[in-house]
């Protein structure tokens, strides 16, 4: 059962990176436009991106 | 509508920050699909200072940032505007930025309410396989208080929406459906607690952080429907924020609506909109005043004529003399008027709510009498007493009680979506199932809100001649003349609009005119309710074209099925009551109420309402958007204005009237459905209560009732799937 001292903290890791992205991702504002993201996989991106 | 675009007007909204980047936010409207957002983008990022361009598709707001010179903000508008879309200064103190926190409150909730549940799952899984014999009491200790270490904090952090609201109704002095819910997720952890602590077997960590994350998902959803239901208001309210032309002496210059101080001197284009509330002191014009009063004809205006902000000059520009700020125009006074009412229909008691007010104070009064019982007559030790006790109120979790009315509601309103009705709100359908009258607006709800040239037998050269006129004329009777006539085209010579009156030009070397009776020098009859126009050849009456606004086809059957349900239809419009009563008689109403202004319509409403009635109200105007408000449950057709669709909580598509009758079936039905589920949930609390109140329940079996409860609600609303 010792191997449970590794695994545990692994797992809350690997789950609380996971909290962290989402997190970011909440604050660099990709929820605000939801819709606009499911109408800008449409567009073609080979023109250059400014 | 067109927005001219003078120097220096969207320069002004230019915010510079200190590294000499500037930024600008403007409103577009017409964004509607993926190229909008290409060709608008793209035409931004062809100028060389842009070093960002964004267009926020559900806002409708772009984001621009460059370099350089500040006046290129008036090019971008302009270049926008070129690509056929109408752009508004945006206004940051209309943006929603209090919902925008609120959304990102919710989804961070959410967030972290799922990082909690996937790994107390990970954990549960190997604490309910086994037991101590199995795992070993040591082994479950630690399991149990690494789950405590996750739980306690994510309860109190993502558990903040349930508390704030319980809190704030119990600091009124009422409960809802938060409370039991607050009070489930504090319990459920507080025993947890009291279990780690006494080395118990069981704990209820998972439960109480699974409950939260999925009321915290219906939570989210709910949220986004409502804010997109109230994005219309707001977007009539960015619209008002646009520019007006202030004349100053002998120059003009553009000017943000809500600066404009009263009598300020504004010229209007033909097509724009009247900025604010404001006299005429030069010109002839016709308006379109359908956005405030509901009139489907243009009226004609001259000088001395009051205007009010929201209607459009059609035909000649327009010099006025400003009588309002734009905050006290009376477009905003209906805004005002319309968010007054839905404040007070926020008053309105939904059933769940009900519920939760008769359940939380006997399923507390159970659970208390339950440990003295214990505690005091039987002798128990207090921690068994209190743990009975805690079982009582954990088994009568308010899951399936809390489930009971949102099941019911998305399936019917997801059936409903099938038959092209869209619920707003979902206690809508509550309401709707009570009503015992129905009033209707007549022009756009009863009939189809458009003229249409009657079927006379017009001769067909006067009908090509008539038609050939029309067609260089925006006027609805022209539109409508246009619409009928589907022959050839000839060219016409020398064309004049004479503004609300009508058109004169050469064609084949005749001269024609085409207009009102009196603009043609003819006699109006006066008893004649339908618009009329005529048609002059060299200065003889050829013919009189008279237009009729179309009752839809299923109005009568459905004010028919209506009656037989003993609901009483009601007719209620501004229109003049000759007009009125006809269309009465023909539906077959008999009560109407004709020659209404809002004011009087909404007081016929609350009259009603004071007798007991429960009112159903259909419109379309935006002078009927705070009779819906006010109204106890409200419908709009699809053709609606923005903000009259925003007032409605049902809006129904297409030009048939019968989705009000499978709506309100449907309601009754649902509400049926409800009631079931209420019955299942209280039977079930009927049996499980007194076993746990016994201390015959195990933590396992309450567990698995639990789940079992709310299944069995699950699946009884799914019912109304298989239902015609």
């Amino acid at each position: 059962m010792s191997i449970l001292i590794y695994l545990i903290p692994i797992a809350l890791i690997l789950g609380l990176f996971g909290l962290l992205a989402f997190i970011w991702s909440l604050k660099s504002g990709q929820y605000d436009d939801l819709d606009g993201a499911a109408q800008r996989i449409l567009l073609d991106d080979d023109e250059e991106q400014k | 509508m067109t927005t001219q675009i003078n120097n220096n007007a969207y320069e002004s909204l230019t915010h510079t920050d200190e590294t000499g980047s500037h930024n600008l936010n403007i409103l577009v409207k017409g964004v509607h699909c993926a190229l909008c957002i290409q060709k608008i983008e793209t035409t931004i990022r062809a100028y060389d200072d842009v070093s960002y361009v964004r267009l926020n598709f559900s806002t409708g707001s772009l984001n621009i940032k460059w370099a350089g010179d500040t006046e290129l903000a008036d090019d971008f508008a302009r270049a926008v505007e070129k690509l056929g879309y109408q752009v508004f200064p945006y206004n940051p103190e209309i943006e929603k930025n209090t919902e925008e926190q609120e959304s990102r409150f919710l989804l961070l909730c959410l967030g972290v309410a799922g990082f909690a549940m996937g790994n107390l799952m990970l954990l549960s899984v190997g604490l309910w396989a086994t037991d101590e014999i199995t795992m070993g009491m040591n082994t479950r200790s630690l399991m149990h208080w690494i789950s405590a270490l996750i739980a306690i904090p994510v309860v109190m952090f993502s558990g903040r929406p349930f508390f704030r609201s319980a809190w704030a109704a119990l600091k009124n002095g009422t409960t809802n459906m938060d409370v039991p819910i607050s009070l489930a997720l504090i319990l459920a952890t507080g025993m947890s607690i009291f279990e780690t602590l006494n080395h118990g077997t069981h704990v209820y960590f998972d439960s109480a952080v699974m409950l939260m994350f999925f009321l915290l998902i219906g939570r989210y959803l709910d949220f986004r429907a409502r804010r997109q239901a109230k994005g219309a208001a707001h977007d009539l309210l960015q619209t008002l924020n646009g520019f007006a032309t202030v004349v100053e002496g002998t120059h003009t210059r553009q000017m943000l609506i809500r600066e404009i101080q009263p009598d300020m001197i504004v010229s209007v284009a033909v097509g724009e909109k009247i900025p604010v509330d404001s006299m005429i002191i030069d010109g002839e014009s016709t308006v379109d005043t359908a956005l405030v009063t509901g009139e489907t004809m243009p009226r004609d205006v001259k000088t001395g004529d009051d205007l009010y902000a929201g209607m459009v000059n059609l035909s000649t520009p327009l010099r006025l003399r400003v009588a309002k700020a734009a905050e006290d125009s009376l477009l905003a006074d209906i805004v005002r008027l319309l968010e007054k009412a839905e404040q007070s229909n926020a008053a309105y008691v939904r059933l769940a709510d009900k519920a939760a007010r008769l359940y939380t104070p006997v399923v507390h009064f159970l659970a208390l009498s339950a440990f003295i019982l214990w505690a005091f007559l039987l002798g128990a030790a207090w921690q068994d007493a209190l743990l009975i006790a805690v079982t009582v109120l954990i088994i009568t979790c308010p899951c399936a009680l809390g489930l009971a009315v949102p099941v019911v509601q998305v399936l019917a309103t997801g059936q409903l979506m099938k038959r092209n009705v869209l619920v707003k709100s979902g206690d809508a359908l509550e309401r709707l199932a009570k009503i015992d009258v129905a009033v209707f607006d007549k022009t756009g709800t009863l009939t189809l809100g458009k003229p249409v040239l009657q079927d006379d037998d017009y001769t067909p050269k006067h009908m090509q001649f008539a038609a050939s006129l029309a067609a260089h004329s925006a006027h609805p009777l022209s539109k409508a003349l246009s619409d009928a006539y589907d022959g050839e085209l000839i060219d016409v010579s020398d064309l004049k609009e004479h503004a609300g009156q009508g058109l004169s030009a050469i064609i084949d070397g005749h001269a024609i005119k085409l207009g009102s009776l009196k603009y043609c020098g003819l006699a109006e009859q006066s008893d004649n309710m339908y618009p009329q126009i005529a048609l002059l050849i060299d200065g003889a009456r050829a013919d009189v074209f008279t237009f009729k606004d179309h009752i839809k086809d299923d109005a009568k059957d459905i004010t028919a099925t209506l009656k037989t349900q003993n609901i009483q239809p009601i007719l209620l419009s501004g229109d003049r009551a000759s007009v009125a009563q006809h269309v009465a008689e023909k539906i077959g109403i008999d009560t109407v109420y004709a020659e209404q202004s809002p004011v009087e319509k909404t007081e016929i409403i609350n009259r009603l309402k004071a007798e007991g009635h429960n009112v159903l109200m259909v419109g379309d105007g935006l002078n009927d958007a705070p009779v819906l408000a006010n109204a106890n449950v409200s419908m709009a057709p699809g053709s609606a204005v923005d903000i009259t669709q925003n007032a409605a909580d049902i809006v129904f598509m297409g030009d048939q009237l019968a989705p009000i009758w499978n709506a309100y079936k449907d309601a009754v039905m649902a509400q049926k459905m409800v009631k079931q589920n209420f019955a299942l949930a209280i039977a079930y609390n009927c049996i499980a209560v007194p076993f746990a109140f016994m201390g015959h329940v195990t933590p396992m079996i309450a567990a698995i009732c639990m789940s079992a409860s709310s299944l069995l609600v699950i699946i009884n609303s799914y019912r109304l799937k298989f239902t015609p």
